[in-house]
């Protein structure tokens, strides 16, 4: 039984931390600030909360103690990664940041073109 | 062009609940694990400046109408009366006492009036760092 359980904590906080490394990545390689955003907020967001679960396990299974502020923890990532990003985005779309030249879709200009939604 | 606030405001409503559980989880905490008044005080003061930035400091004010320099004020009575409150039993000034208590509900309760100096703490750092964020962030 603890075997398996220790089995289950190491592949969850190899997990995570094979995301987070895959979200640094995505922040060196990635070429505008868009597509690099999209990979620090995904990626990062469910590597942490995945050492986030493999630590909560590990204090259950091996100390006996039910740490419930890390699954508090793991709740507040949930919610508040992806509106980070969100808000960066947003954030350098509207200070006029460019996208990459080879992006082929941009409706938020057409939108903003459209005089109904000008001030 | 128009923006609107919508998603930032929404998550706030629901996180700031988050922030305040935690902030008076760590301050009843503090006797014996890390936390107490200070650490809650600023998380506290955190959930309202996340209020501040999701809205604006008029909104802030109708659901939270609190005078904060009163709140200091009332922070320091706290503290100095539990301090001045041992010189009533005869025992130097701040020397603090603990009982048990059996309630109803909540059975044991070790109650200590060092929670009663940290509530003190607590509404100083809240009132403190409210009063420094809104004099600077209001323009009035």
């Amino acid at each position: 039984m603890i075997e398996i359980v220790k089995l289950i904590i190491i592949f969850f906080i190899m997990v995570g931390a094979f995301l987070n490394l895959v979200a640094a990545l995505g922040v060196i390689r990635l070429p505008d600030v868009y597509t690099r955003n999209h990979a620090a907020s995904k990626a990062s967001a469910l590597g942490i909360m995945s050492i986030l679960l493999g630590t909560f396990l590990y204090f259950y299974f091996i100390n006996h103690h039910f740490n419930s502020r890390i699954l508090l923890g793991i709740v507040f990532f949930f919610l508040t990664t992806p509106v980070a990003g969100h808000l960066i985005g947003r954030a350098s779309y509207n200070s006029g940041v460019k996208l990459w030249d080879k992006s082929v879709q941009d409706d938020l200009k057409k939108s903003k073109n459209n005089p109904e939604n000008r001030e | 062009m128009k923006t609107n606030d919508l998603i930032l405001q929404t998550t706030t409503k629901v996180v700031v609940f988050i922030i305040l559980l935690f902030a008076v989880y760590i301050f009843f905490a503090g006797h014996y694990t890390p936390g107490g008044g200070f650490v809650g005080g600023l998380l506290t003061s955190g959930a309202i400046v996340l209020l501040l930035l999701a809205f604006d400091l008029k909104t802030l004010q109708n659901f939270l109408p609190f005078n904060y320099i009163y709140m200091i004020a009332i922070g320091l009575l706290f503290s100095i009366g539990t301090g001045a409150g041992s010189l009533l039993f005869n025992v130097p000034f701040l020397t603090h006492a603990f009982t048990h208590i059996d309630l109803p509900i909540l059975g044991d309760l070790s109650l200590h009036t060092a929670t009663l100096f940290d509530l003190g703490v607590f509404l100083v750092v809240v009132g403190v760092t409210m009063t420094i964020i809104q004099t600077i962030g209001g323009d009035e």
